[in-house]
């Protein structure tokens, strides 16, 4: 298990394919990899908020109920902090198991979670203007189907 | 007990830590105290609906005690991902 909290930028295909080299007698990994979007074409940057400590707790306990709901051989998780532009990297995860649906999954899993129980703020500045991104309902309403 | 805030928490109230001497029993016993210390904590903590805890960096709730406790934080719903 590997979880990495960082301001710096990371190459997410060879951080994949470190992972993927890892691994020994594991036949599928999956990984997800989220991306700076400009949805409004306005977007100047993205500062993302953490907080020391936790973050690193929550994302150890999120991988680790993950390790014990599936047959997995390892997880990755990197999160950035900082400022970031549009098509900047923020974050990746990636799962690694003997088949793929435990792979895909835990990966599915591991989004939910981090998206509404790891301590991670993000605040856009479009110009002038800078908002805090609110919450999504959706987001909080995904997490049931995991119970 | 030191104190944090996060995101617009930190920025409402000014500050992104402080040290504070309590007796409060709960989380919301602290809320109460702080809300009736200034004004900007009065409009940090209106909604508590918009709000979520830390107790020793583990999410919690608003009714749980604080005894024994050395760290908490207040911050919106998380926006990771």
């Amino acid at each position: 298990m590997k979880i990495l909290v960082q301001d710096a930028a990371f190459d997410a295909g060879a951080e994949l394919n470190d992972f993927t080299k890892a691994q020994s007698n594991m036949g599928a990994v999956v990984s997800f990899t989220g991306i700076v979007r400009d949805l409004d074409a306005g977007l100047k940057q993205m500062d993302i908020e953490h907080y020391p400590g936790m973050t690193e707790r929550a994302l150890e306990k999120i991988a680790s109920d993950a390790m014990g709901r599936w047959n997995l051989g390892d997880v990755l998780v990197i999160h950035r902090f900082g400022a970031l532009k549009p098509e900047d990297v923020i974050m990746m995860v990636a799962t690694a198991s003997k088949h793929r649906k435990d792979a895909f999954e835990a990966a599915d899993f591991l989004m939910d979670f981090l998206k509404s129980r790891a301590p991670f703020w993000k605040k856009e500045q479009t110009g002038a203007a800078q908002d805090w991104v609110n919450s999504k309902q959706e987001d909080e309403d995904a997490l049931t189907r995991w119970e | 007990m030191n104190v944090l805030y996060f995101a617009w928490v930190r920025e409402r109230i000014g500050v992104p830590k402080e040290q504070i001497d309590t007796s409060a029993a709960t989380v919301m016993d602290l809320v109460e105290e702080l809300r009736a210390r200034e004004e900007r904590y009065a409009l940090a903590f209106s909604d508590m609906s918009a709000l979520r805890v830390a107790v020793d960096q583990d999410l919690s709730d608003f009714d749980a005690s604080l005894e024994g406790v050395r760290e908490i934080a207040f911050f919106p719903p998380m926006t990771g991902g």
